[in-house]
């Protein structure tokens, strides 16, 4: 199925606390985590963040394996992340919520209509296509189904 | 034949393996998702808790009125499930699961990322998320990617003012942020044989600084010892020749006291460079260095003397703040002015106790240097134990004498 969205960009080596701080930690009220995502990256990019793909350079997610990082994003209204590289456990946390990443190298620009199919393997930006690399089948029948919480459900 | 990663997980570099898991561990951080995560699948029954542990640490003891209340909710689970439990004031979680707990040859998984600490056993230790978690609490088992490993060769020994901890960000430095990503760091050679246990976990424990999923030591005689202290017979692992897919080579005799600046890991200069930048705070502890070793070599320095600026100490865990109280390390820190904070993460991680002011410079013994981590505004600069010393006792970065 293809989706898309508007390009977010955003640099290497984002880690989990310019996600969302470890202040902002001690509660399981998603609107805060949402209220504060990217906050000491820039504040702004909250604002810019429903319906978009963020376009990030390598190591996305590295760092503390908060999971409030992944689920900060996803709630933002987040439909995807492409970057080269994914920190593994952020990689992990993402699927396991139900985000999808996108392990590709693209140019981003700010704003543009970012297309994927994670089925059939491809992202396109401004008019050029690429091979994305695929997720493990594991890892593609977790997102499928929603998140790994809805992956042990289906299994009851 | 392979790495002690495909040995222990029984699979080749790349190949995906469902594997049981021997020790799994959440903090206060991490638990309080987890149970959520636990509940949301259906409240399943746990399948053993006898290796399931809970250890606070992030927040302890508990800084208001919400943290209370969700770790209260998570002391009643642990409890009433029979998951082991160490409270607040027991001390960092993976600094209690390397006292006596986690043996070689095990799969371990914390939900931190520095759960790689515990790969200084000869054990797969490695980070995940809340939500991993919660499925391993009702399976006792996940799933790995079987990582490919980087050989780090080290010779000779440590000299001069130089500790482990100047190594590991020597490392983290030539590797860089993501150098090791979904790879595993494997610590090799006559230099690894003649390092202490309490050395090994400082190198592991920044093993994921490089993005790596597990940093690890092969068992030895070394570790056959610390164990045998602590009621284990174990046996040591022969490493067989195998196939890194990088190979690093480092002369402990080289390494020099170093820091690494804001807001990275990787960025490393000498100590010498940096002296004279004035300091509002240091830091002493963490998983990374907040051992009885670390403790007596701060203490040892500044025994006698004055520190400058405010200075935190915060003790690994119970067992290390024991032992500095019943050798005389403790007195030596408070006579020296020092702070003394609750066994546990102190600090490190900006949410209690400890936390920066804006525009405020702290030199820490802590493994991450993030962009506001400790304070909003706030810098973290990465040093060694015995640099910190020093430098708590100018109240600037100071390069350390050498004292051995």
């Amino acid at each position: 199925m293809m989706r898309s969205g508007h390009a977010v960009c955003m640099g290497s080596d984002i880690d989990t606390d310019l996600v969302i701080a470890g202040r902002y930690l001690r509660t399981k009220d998603h609107a805060v985590w949402v209220a504060h995502v990217f906050e000491d990256l820039d504040p702004s990019i909250a604002n810019r963040l429903k319906g978009a793909v963020i376009v990030a350079g390598k190591n996305f997610g590295c760092g503390s394996s908060r999971e409030q990082a992944a689920i900060a994003i996803r709630e933002a209204g987040v439909v995807a992340v492409v970057a080269p590289s994914f920190a593994r456990i952020f990689f992990r946390n993402a699927i396991n919520i139900g985000l999808p990443l996108i392990e590709c190298d693209i140019t981003c620009s700010e704003g543009s209509a970012v297309m994927f199919d994670l089925t059939e393997g491809w992202v396109e930006n401004e008019g050029k296509k690429y091979p994305t690399r695929p997720l493990s089948p594991r890892m593609q029948d977790i997102l499928s189904a929603g998140g790994l919480v809805n992956y042990w459900r289906a299994c009851r | 034949m392979g790495t002690l990663s495909e040995k222990i997980l029984h699979g080749t570099g790349g190949q995906y393996v469902d594997r049981g898991v021997d020790r799994a561990y959440v903090h206060d951080g991490t638990g309080v998702l987890t149970l959520e995560a636990w509940k949301c699948m259906g409240e399943r029954r746990i399948q053993d808790a006898t290796h399931l542990h809970v250890l606070f640490d992030h927040i302890v003891p508990a800084n208001n009125g919400t943290t209370a209340t969700l770790q209260h909710e998570l002391r009643e689970f642990a409890r009433s499930s029979f998951i082991n439990f160490s409270d607040v004031g027991g001390g960092i979680c993976h600094q209690i699961m390397s006292e006596g707990i986690v043996l070689p040859g095990e799969v371990v998984v914390g939900a931190d990322s520095h759960s790689c600490t515990l790969g200084a056993f000869g054990a797969f230790a490695t980070g995940v998320g809340a939500t991993d978690m919660a499925a391993i609490w009702m399976t006792g088992e996940t799933w790995f990617r079987v990582p490919e490993s980087v050989g780090i060769n080290l010779t000779g020994t440590l000299s001069g003012a130089a500790e482990a901890k100047d190594l590991a960000l020597t490392y983290v430095g030539r590797l860089g942020m993501d150098g090791a990503t979904y790879q595993a760091l494997e610590f090799i050679g006559d230099g690894a044989a003649a390092l202490s246990m309490d050395d090994r976990l400082t190198l592991c424990n920044l093993a994921v600084e490089t993005g790596a999923k597990a940093g690890m030591f092969y068992a030895d005689d070394v570790t056959v010892q610390y164990l045998a202290e602590r009621g284990h017979t174990v046996n040591g692992q022969e490493p067989e020749p195998c196939r890194y897919i990088q190979e690093l080579d480092f002369d402990l005799s080289d390494i020099v006291p170093v820091i690494a600046v804001p807001h990275r890991v990787d960025t490393i200069k000498p100590v010498h460079s940096l002296a004279g930048l004035p300091l509002d705070q240091v830091f002493v502890g963490t998983c990374t260095n907040g051992r009885f070793t670390d403790l007596a070599r701060f203490a040892q320095i500044v025994k006698g003397k004055k520190v400058a600026i405010r200075t935190i100490v915060v003790p690994a865990s119970r067992e290390v703040l024991k032992e500095a109280t019943r050798t005389g390390v403790f007195a030596s820190l408070v006579e020296a002015g020092c702070t003394i904070g609750t066994p546990g993460c102190g600090p490190c991680l900006g949410a209690h106790m400890g936390v920066l002011g804006e525009g405020e410079v702290c030199l820490s013994t802590a493994n991450r240097n993030f962009k506001n981590r400790m304070g909003v505004g706030g810098e973290i600069y990465l040093s060694s134990v015995a640099t910190a010393a020093a430098s708590a006792l100018e109240g600037e970065i100071t390069e350390p004498e050498v004292v051995r």
